[in-house]
């Protein structure tokens, strides 16, 4: 019988890794800005999921203030983000 | 039985956010890949908090664990339609296979009375798929 902790340390945790790895790649491919400001969305938005797993698999509970503080913090950067570029192109 | 649980979820959320990150690599267009990402990434995401919920089953961490989820909810849908009008707005390029663009009139309009805030013209994406 495997145990939570390998499972979720050998299993889960390198399929969000690979997930990183492909949005990564978007990132630094995008032909746009506003795909590079998406992927940056995304990858916050998954370093949310990537901490509360971490704190699954820890066994620390404090680490889930960190992942709600960064839900919060992802949507202000897309929205500053979409701001920036709605008043850059209209000079 | 609650392990087998977990595993599942988490299996679950992983395999979402594969499925995302997959669809922003290989989606030909900005909108196609906007749309992917906004709604596999919240369940990704809302499957993983689940089983942290269920994992540590105290009454604090569900709690926090529902709000993420409502913040993540109510958050990127609207940064979603943000980003998205932005880039409509400063002429990012529709695929070349779309057969509805409901919004022409009103880019239309903007650039015929507008001249401030005139749209440009659409950048030429140098993606060729």
């Amino acid at each position: 019988m495997i145990d939570v902790e390998n499972y979720l340390m050998y299993v889960v945790m390198p399929l969000i890794c690979l997930a990183l790895f492909f949005i990564m790649m978007r990132f630094f491919k995008g032909p746009q800005i506003v795909d590079r400001v998406v992927a940056l969305d995304l990858l916050i938005t998954i370093g949310v999921g990537f901490i509360a797993l971490f704190s699954l698999i820890t066994d620390n509970r404090v680490f889930l203030d960190v992942s709600m503080i960064l839900a919060l913090i992802a949507f202000l950067s897309t929205v500053a983000f979409s701001y920036y570029i709605s008043k850059i192109k209209k000079k | 039985m609650t392990d087998i649980l977990i595993m599942f979820l988490c299996t679950l959320g992983a395999l979402f956010i594969l499925i995302a990150s997959f669809g922003i690599y290989k989606m030909p267009d900005f909108y196609a890949r906007l749309s992917v990402t906004i709604k596999a990434a919240t369940l990704g995401i809302g499957c993983i908090l689940i089983a942290a919920s269920l994992h540590f089953s105290d009454f604090s961490v569900t709690t926090k664990a529902f709000a993420i989820i409502l913040f993540l909810m109510l958050t990127s849908p609207v940064a979603g339609f943000l980003i998205g009008k932005v880039a409509y707005m400063t002429g990012t390029r529709l695929w070349k296979f779309s057969i509805m663009d409901e919004l022409k009139d009103d880019r239309k309009k903007n650039k015929g009375t507008a001249t401030q805030t005139s749209v440009k013209e659409p950048e030429k994406t140098s993606e060729k798929e």
